[in-house]
């Protein structure tokens, strides 16, 4: 339509440009457009969804390069944006597997009952510790989710808006009982180990329930602040049950197309291989963004999806902006710690005490069996090196979705910690492969023969997850959960209502409230302000 | 008593539930694993089977077959060529829909129709006079369901015969070592085959088609799943969408093919072209209008849901798992103008949806209704629009091979 395709040349004029069409964008497209808005997305790849993609780096095996379920996703975005029609599927995933390092296991299934008699099986006093521990959870989840579904009330505001919103927080937060205000104290700035442990007993039962509290942080379940990052992964639901995953069809690569589907379906435009240089200003205003081949589009609306280090300091000059902001964005602490090990299998792994069933393999497999365990996997990226024996999150999607390998075959997504981006001393091409051999010998430990499945293997290391996504330093939130980079200060102080200090330039990536994972809060607020500013 | 059905044996190895209802006398899995939505979308997504053989199964044969079963049944099977299948109802003289059944035609003058209610004396009835065999072979066959859009690939292993069959098509093939008839049908609204299987060779043919799942995701399914997926199919299941007419104790639980949203069925009954038991009356009912109800889905609105929980300090609840009891539907007046006969929260379609009944003038889809519901021990209403059936309808359900 208004695209010309001329290198170098003018693009044509749009209501709305979304630079990067990862899900953040992809969501802040379909929601722009659906506004009215003749909307185009730019995206640097050969391929949309940035950090959600799944690639066939085998014939007939399908791999979630990065990304790999679904749970954060807040349900208002799949009925405003009509995604079941574009091909929205989640499918259950329905177990969650924890090896226990002594050849035992926990295995959590959807009857509450059952799992009462597995966790009985190693400790009966955490039995019913294990249903309060999910309800004291999902209170404090129940106090938080207005906050989560809500822009940040700008504190510092003037005008009756934004004293209105204050208002309102204060309120809300006035309206929770004394007990959940102080879970969620002890959540939002304690340790993930000293929540779990105020429950359970069991070093496997801990060690289960505080391994979400490390993902993608560099925090150790010991640390302050991994509390926090295990509240927001139970900030997720998956038709209505907290805390719970899901996988959607065709890995979350297949959500993306589904997004860029809706995006399409309401009206957008998506520009692959466009990688943007810059965005365009004029008298304090964008008015359009340039390629890195010099092509131009313009428009009144420009929405970043990136990280705040490139949304304010790649895209546009620092210099122009108000020094604090651009200090508070220098000091974002991002510290990747996450890689993926993701294998093509010629079979199913056997776990020796379950030689004969396939349903464990349904969901994520756990593999870090204590607190200490993932403590010490830790350790190491202190001093800039990996984890020895990483703690791992696996997942073999192909059981689930038969779709995603040939029949009999599998594949494997392992999320692995810790992996600092920054090593001391060497770098990741020169360690990729240990890295990968230290996943897959912990792999062997509990699923003894697994070395003779893997067909293929492929090991991303945070210098990889930068590279591909843009994400900096590999960081898969675009920011570490870190209480001081949370709602008001996300990205930064006075910056977390999805505006920027240039008029007309906007922000709805994972850098902005509520954060990271593939969730679409961010694009769905950020629009809301963009259409708000409009009227 | 409780039977078993020929593939119990096996079957029951793949449960680690031991959760049974039962089915016209027979054990009858609720679910074979601790969560029926993975059964569910095993047949959304893969392929799942299911043991449908309690059901009632009556050959009619001989020359005078069709003419009888023309005589009995709603549907024309006048137009049913062998090797077809149809779906179909039968009424009582007052045109109330007594039962449903699938009527398999494997000849000119050889049928089997199945019912999920025993038949025999009230057919018998209705063959006097005529020259055929009406015999109840319910025991000489196990019946099982594949389903799903891997069923095609999963039978293909065993028999070309799938890759021919189009939607209700059937025909006969060795399978295991036993003659088995594969028709295009089921229950679940998705691409699928049922295998009618001599019941001596019953594992058998089980035992051929989980070896020819391995790999593609195949697992049994139980009632649990099969209801949500016939839900989401709007496909009505007797005693939950209506009852038996000669069984009802009034006629406010009697309902009409029309009524039932069978409607389709009636070619040439108001014409005066087809007669059969009931159709009088029913050409009645056509002619002057006096349809008391229409069937309709119905769609919750999500955010009154979601509000109504929010507001109650409730999460919204999402429950796959079908309500075993009607809800009432008002308009905005709050006169009670239908009912929601099923209820479900759809994981596929990630919607509340019900199939649900209400004042014809309000059938029209997008009319807006209000469903009664309990929250916190208080009777609230949700907003709904009534929707067509079905709600889940895949191209590949009825594609041509």
């Amino acid at each position: 339509m208004n695209d010309t395709q001329v290198n170098g040349g003018r693009g044509g004029d749009w209501d709305a440009i979304v630079v990067g069409g990862g899900h953040n964008g992809l969501t802040a497209a379909g929601y722009l457009a659906k506004s009215g808005m003749r909307t185009l997305v730019l995206e640097q790849r050969h391929l949309v969804g940035g950090a959600a993609i799944t690639e066939e780096l085998r014939p007939g095996f399908s791999f979630t390069t990065f990304s790999y379920a679904l749970s954060l996703l807040r349900p208002e975005i799949i009925h405003e944006l009509d995604l079941v029609k574009y091909g929205f599927l989640p499918l259950m995933m329905p177990s969650s597997f924890h090896p226990t390092g002594d050849g035992d296991y926990l295995l959590f299934g959807d009857d509450t009952g059952q799992n009462l008699q597995m966790i009985r099986r190693h400790s009966r006093h955490d039995a019913d510790a294990y249903l309060r521990y999910h309800h004291d959870l999902d209170e404090v989840v129940r106090a938080v989710q207005p906050l989560f579904d809500n822009p940040p009330p700008n504190l510092w505001g003037t005008d009756p808006r934004d004293q209105a919103d204050v208002a309102w927080l204060l309120s809300h937060l006035g309206s929770i009982d004394k007990r959940v205000v102080h879970n969620a104290v002890r959540l939002l700035t304690g340790s993930a180990a000293d929540w779990v442990e105020d429950y359970f007993e069991h070093p496997a039962i801990a060690g289960y329930h505080v391994s979400s509290g490390v993902i993608g942080s560099k925090v150790g379940p010991m640390s302050p602040g991994s509390g926090l990052v295990l509240l927001f992964h139970k900030m997720g639901e998956h038709d209505g049950h907290l805390g719970s995953w899901a996988f959607h069809k065709g890995g979350n690569g297949g959500f993306t197309q589904v997004l860029a589907r809706a995006a399409e379906g309401h009206g957008a435009t998506i520009r692959l291989d466009s990688p943007v240089e810059t965005v365009i200003t004029k008298e304090g205003r964008a008015v359009g963004v340039a390629l890195t081949d010099g092509t131009e589009f313009f428009a009144p609306v420009v929405v970043s999806a990136l990280d705040a280090t490139r949304t304010f300091t790649r895209l546009v000059d620092p210099t122009e902006l108000p020094s604090d902001l651009v200090d508070a964005v220098s000091r974002t602490r991002y510290r990747g710690v996450s890689s993926k090990v993701n294998f093509a299998l010629d079979g199913l792994p056997r776990f020796p005490a379950l030689p004969d069933t396939v349903d464990h393999f349904g969901g994520f497999l756990n593999i870090g069996p204590t607190i200490e365990y993932v403590e010490r996997a830790f350790d190491a990226s202190k001093y800039g090196w990996y984890s020895e024996r990483p703690y791992i999150d696996a997942a073999v999607q192909s059981v689930v979705d038969p779709d995603m390998a040939p029949p009999g075959k599998h594949v494997m997504s392992c999320f692995v910690q810790y992996s600092p981006y920054e090593l001391r001393g060497s770098d990741w091409e020169t360690e990729r492969e240990r890295f990968g051999d230290a996943a897959q010998a912990v792999l062997e430990e509990h699923f003894p023969g697994f070395g003779d499945l893997v067909l293929q293997r492929e090991v991303v290391t945070p210098v990889d997850i930068e590279t591909h996504t843009g994400l900096t330093e590999g960081n898969i939130f675009a920011g570490e959960l870190l209480f001081p980079q949370m709602y008001l200060f996300r990205p930064a102080p006075g910056w977390s209502g999805y505006t920027t200090p240039i008029d007309g330039y906007y922000q709805c990536g994972s850098g902005t409230h509520p954060g990271g994972c593939v969730m679409g809060s961010p694009a769905r607020l950020a629009v809301q302000r963009i259409v708000r500013d409009r009227s | 008593m409780v039977a078993t059905t020929p593939f119990h044996e096996r079957l029951s190895t793949l449960n680690d539930q031991h959760l049974y209802t039962h089915w016209q006398g027979h054990l009858s899995a609720l679910r074979y694993s601790h969560a029926p939505k993975h059964e569910y979308f095993a047949v959304r997504n893969s392929v799942g089977i299911f043991d449908t053989s309690p059901l009632f199964k009556y050959r009619v044969s001989g020359p005078d077959a069709e003419r009888f079963l023309s005589r009995v049944l709603v549907r024309n099977i006048a137009i049913l060529g062998p090797g077809r299948a149809a779906y179909t109802l039968w009424c009582d003289d007052r045109g109330y829909v007594m039962e449903d059944g699938v009527l398999f035609r494997h000849g000119d003058d050889d049928f089997l129709l199945t019912s999920a209610r025993p038949a025999l004396a009230w057919l018998r009835r209705h063959s006097d006079g005529l020259k055929l065999d009406l015999v109840d072979v319910s025991e000489e066959f196990g019946m099982l369901a594949v389903q799903g859009p891997r069923s095609r690939t999963v039978l293909g292993a065993l028999t070309d015969v799938v890759n021919q069959l189009g939607y209700f098509d059937l025909a006969t093939d060795q399978i295991a070592g036993g003659e088995v008839t594969v028709s295009r049908t089921g229950y679940t609204g998705d691409l699928g085959f049922e295998l009618t299987v001599p019941r001596e060779k019953c594992l058998d043919v089980l035992d051929a088609v989980l070896a020819a799942g391995q790999g593609h995701g195949l697992r049994p399914f139980g009632e649990i799943a099969l209801n949500m997926l016939r839900i989401e199919a709007g496909l009505p299941l007797v005693d939950v969408e209506w009852t038996d007419s000669t069984l009802a104790w009034n006629d406010e639980q009697r309902v009409t093919p029309t009524e039932l949203g069978m409607g389709w069925m009636l070619k040439g009954v108001r014409e005066g072209t087809r007669r059969f038991v009931g159709s009088g009356s029913i050409r009645r009912e056509l002619e002057e209008g006096t349809s008391r109800w229409a069937t309709t889905g119905i769609v919750l609105d999500w955010q009154d849901w979601n509000r109504l929980h929010r507001d109650a300090g409730l999460f919204p609840v999402k429950d796959e798992v079908p309500l075993s009891w009607e809800s009432w539907l008002r308009d905005d007046d709050g006169e009670q103008i239908g009912y929601a006969t099923s209820f479900m929260y759809s994981p596929a379609l990630q919607r509340h949806i019900g199939i649900a009944r209400v004042r014809p003038d309000l059938a029209e889809p997008g009319t807006t209704v209000h469903m009664e519901t309990t929250i916190l021990h208080a009777t609230e209403t949700v907003r709904a629009q009534t929707a067509p059936l079905p709600f889940f309808n895949p191209e590949r359900k009825a594609a041509k091979p």
